[in-house]
């Protein structure tokens, strides 16, 4: 017999950790992947430059139709998750990278240094990321290399400031006091104990923000400051399509689902881990 | 009021509090005596069905209702009306961004109580009368939680009980987290009730010295077992389980 | 409070000059010479000497800095290379269009979110839940620009349910010409009794705020689950639960206020979120304001104008995270002593 009055599951709850979000967004991420990196045998039309018959609808021999051009727009899907994915991989690798380094630096000097760390992280980010990339996307030369810099140039701080909260409660642990004592130099106290025990943190922030990046990215190229033709970008692809987006729907409508299935299994992913890991935030029993 | 046999309480199969036999009646004090993690308060607490994600077994009445068999609602009706929690932090146990006074008229309103000529007197009356029945000024009511201190919201909590006309109280740990002058306050406006109104009171507590003053009987519990009770007077001057023993000796 | 309110008002002017240091720097990284973009490439060496001098680019940075925000403070924002109008004017114009869509979009963001948040925590592990989560997921991984597209496609062009375009019927500017009182366009019909503009406004309205509230909507959700969530584990829940309250109304009556905190802060970063995701959704509906603007400056290079939005929705920024810091006060009691 089981109690009536507590109205909340009585099933024991499923374990937290896999997730079952966190699981389906993993494994939809490594599809994602895979089929990013299995283009060129996975696409129908991998030779790209002999355009086919122009803006055909979706049909048996051309799953996702063909754009104006005459290109297969699956074949395109295909290889804009490359260039998706790959901008991704690199601003998150170049940001958490930078912001770490200025966080674990701030928390752990302390005083002025990470006072003047902390204040221009602030600045940093009272902008609206978006903003901020689209201003520095505008005054440079539109390209792929744009789209990471402006992307990344707006993602450091919120690895910073995670990074310094970090290492700041963990350079008053004891066993760095008595390291430290020990005469211990600081770079390997560093080395050995602050930054493993922000890598968890910053795993778990990477993939919450991997799914921002990826729109972050797609916007910018939507509004031609990124990747440029005839790179296969979902962004510019979508935009290519929208002019004839009422007569040719296909051209512009399956590059946007990948940037909605991508962002989606990464938000999944993150928010999962997030609730498996973070004990504040996960649901409370 | 309240009549427990075999009571088992389970959480994910393994036994958080066995319990065959616990009665308190009207003007009755039984007191629960225990370290932390000995089943006190889940044996507390699964007598108004709070327990969550539990399975509980046995055969559990208070004032007349069968807990384990009574329907969600059937059980709400119960809970503060006849049957109330005063709980171990008192400050927390508040919802911290809702009125005193708004969250006692919403508890009265909840259960029915000022409606009609049930009990006399408008809401306002009761609530006034309640709060000056734990010797606490009426202008508490328009207070935050966050505003009152700790024997305050202890004492609070009791008042609740009394405008909704409760006939039993469960506390669990209703002095631990106050200091030695508000306990001593607290003890008082329970006994009080106690002996005028003829509340049933069930005690959890760790505090032999607040028992010793209070507790007519005691159970004293380990490890999710009854390993003794008796009539409070016997229990603590010639205790027969050697835990007991342990527990007398820590005392100051 | 008063000394809070004094040390949010020091964060908030520092945190403003460093924007107003940043846009200047971005502005300063142009490749190209700011000056040959505003002469025009025909120019001559006179007229490009003219415009150097106008815009003071042969000072030092400093100088250049120091004239910058001066310039600011007296109101001059530049003049835009493309519609070669103050940009303060462009923007005075644009900003009430986008104050409109936003707006609406925040009302539905908050009146779908916060009720499905609800409803996803009372059935916490259920269904709902599991549809709320999975839904509100959706919404904030959906590419705006894309939902646009679609949204348009379907309910303007294929179901002729909205229209396609425009902010309203431009016919009706002589039939019931609308006196404007914030130019704000809805609020103006509203106050004046202008009924055909103002359902044509809202008719308008409609598709655009929709596309625009989809990612306020998921992430508001998200956060009044998680925190009513969070609250209904708390001690002060149980005591509630003892005292004979159901589940619902321990979430609505006890819990939503204090969930509603950091709901509000949400609300004033997801504005101007919004605000640059009208960058990407205004031009598609032809919609009259910042977005719009924003986007045909993108497209044209235009970087004084650039520079003024950028400007402007990060002192809008600011300004909404002053105020809900403020209001926090009075709608958490804690928030007041802390």
């Amino acid at each position: 017999m089981t109690s009536p009055g507590a109205e909340v599951p009585l099933r024991r709850s499923l374990p937290r950790i896999p997730d079952r979000f966190a699981a389906f967004g993993a494994v939809l991420i490594v599809l994602i992947v895979l089929a990013a990196l299995m283009a060129p045998w996975l696409a129908p039309y991998p030779d790209e430059p002999h355009p086919l018959e122009g803006s055909l609808p979706p049909s048996g021999a051309h799953w996702f139709g063909t754009d104006q051009l005459g290109r297969d727009v699956l074949t395109r899907v295909l290889y804009g998750g490359r260039t998706s994915l790959s901008i991704a991989v690199s601003v998150l690798a170049v940001s958490a990278l930078g912001g770490v380094t200025l966080g674990v630096v701030a928390g752990y000097a302390g005083g002025w240094i990470r006072d003047v760390i902390m204040r221009v992280t602030d600045v940093f980010l009272a902008f609206p990321a978006l903003l901020l990339s689209l201003a520095l996307a505008v005054v440079l030369p539109p390209s792929v290399n744009t789209v990471i810099l402006a992307i990344a140039v707006t993602w450091w701080p919120w690895y910073t400031r995670l990074a310094a909260s970090v290492a700041a409660s963990i350079a008053t642990r004891p066993y760095v006091d008595a390291a430290r004592c020990l005469g211990v130099p600081a770079p390997l106290i560093v080395l050995r104990h602050v930054l493993p025990n922000s890598l968890t943190p910053v795993l778990v922030q990477i993939s919450l923000d991997a799914g921002g990046v990826i729109l972050t990215a797609a916007a910018l190229s939507y509004l031609g400051l990124g990747a440029q033709e005839p790179t296969a970008e979902w962004g510019l692809m979508v935009q290519q399509g929208q002019t004839l987006f009422t007569t040719n729907w296909w051209i512009g409508t399956f590059p946007g689902l990948a940037i909605l299935v991508t962002a989606f299994a990464f938000n999944m992913l993150g928010e999962g881990l997030r609730n498996a890991l973070d004990p504040r935030a996960r649901t409370v029993k | 009021m309240i009549e427990v046999r075999d009571l088992r309480v389970r959480y994910a199969g393994r036994l958080a509090a066995d319990v065959p036999e616990l009665d308190v009646g009207a003007g009755e004090c039984v007191a629960i005596v225990g370290e932390s993690g000995s089943g006190k308060s889940t044996t507390l607490l699964s007598l108004l069905g709070l327990t969550q994600d539990a399975e509980i077994s046995g055969h559990v009445r208070v004032c007349g209702v069968d807990v384990l068999a009574a329907s969600p609602r059937g059980l709400r009706e119960i809970r503060g009306a006849r049957a109330a929690l005063v709980m171990q932090s008192p400050q927390s146990a508040l919802s911290p961004a809702t009125r005193l006074g708004v969250l006692m008229r919403r508890a009265l309103k909840l259960h029915g109580v000022g409606r009609g000529a049930d009990r006399g007197g408008s809401l306002d009356e009761i609530m006034a009368e309640s709060v000056a029945a734990v010797m606490l000024d009426r202008t508490i009511l328009r207070r935050y939680p966050h505003e009152i201190s700790g024997g305050q919201a202890q004492r609070f909590a009791i008042a609740l009980a009394i405008a909704l006309g409760a006939e039993v109280i469960l506390a669990d740990e209703p002095t631990s987290a106050l200091d030695v002058t508000v306990q001593a306050e607290v003890v008082g406006v329970l006994r009080r009730l106690r002996e005028q109104r003829g509340l049933a009171l069930l005690l959890v507590s760790h505090d032999l010295a607040l028992i010793s003053t209070i507790a007519d009987r005691v159970l004293v519990m380990k490890d999710g077992e009854v390993v003794e009770s008796g009539p409070a007077a016997r229990v603590l001057t010639e205790p027969a389980h050697p835990y007991t023993r342990e527990l007398l000796e820590a005392l100051p | 409070m008063l000394r809070y309110l004094a040390r949010r008002l020091g964060q908030a002017l520092l945190v403003v000059a460093g924007v107003v240091v940043l846009t200047f720097a971005v502005m300063r990284l142009v490749p190209g010479d700011p000056a040959v973009a505003f002469a025009g490439p025909k120019a001559t060496p006179e007229e490009l000497a003219a415009a150097r001098e106008r815009f003071g680019l042969d000072d030092p940075l400093p100088a250049q800095l120091v004239a910058y925000v001066r310039d600011l403070f007296t109101g001059d924002w530049g003049v835009s290379l493309r519609t070669r109008q103050p940009v303060r004017e462009d923007l005075y114009l644009a900003f009430p269009a986008s104050i409109e869509l936003v707006g609406a979009a925040l009302l539905i963001a908050v009146m779908v979110g916060i009720p499905v948040g609800v409803l996803a925590a009372r059935y916490k592990t259920k269904f709902p839940d599991f549809g709320v989560r999975f839904g509100s997921m959706l919404a904030v991984s959906v590419p705006v620009f894309w939902l646009a597209l679609a949204l348009q496609l379907i309910f303007a062009g294929k179901l002729d349910w909205f229209p396609v375009a425009g902010e309203y019927d431009s016919s009706l500017d002589t039939t019931s010409p609308l006196t404007l009182w914030t130019n704000i366009t809805v609020v103006d019909a509203l106050i004046t009794g202008n009924w055909p503009i103002f359902t044509s406004t809202l008719h308008h309205l409609a598709l655009p705020a929709l596309v625009v509230a989809a990612y306020p909507t998921g992430v508001i959700a998200q956060m009044t689950r998680a925190t009513l969530i969070e609250e209904s584990g708390q001690d002060h829940a149980r005591l509630e639960r003892a005292l004979g309250f159901g589940e619902t109304s321990i979430l609505t009556k006890f819990a939503l206020r204090p969930a509603l905190s950091p709901v509000l802060s949400l609300i004033a970063l997801v504005f101007a979120y919004s605000l640059v995701n009208g960058f990407l959704v205004e031009a598609i509906f032809n919609w009259p304001g910042l977005g719009r603007y924003a986007a045909e400056s993108i497209r044209s290079r235009d970087t004084p104008a650039i520079a003024g939005v950028t400007l402007l929705v990060a002192l809008v920024y600011v300004l909404a995270n002053l105020v809900v810091d403020v209001l926090q006060g009075f709608l958490d009691p804690r928030a007041r002593t802390r």
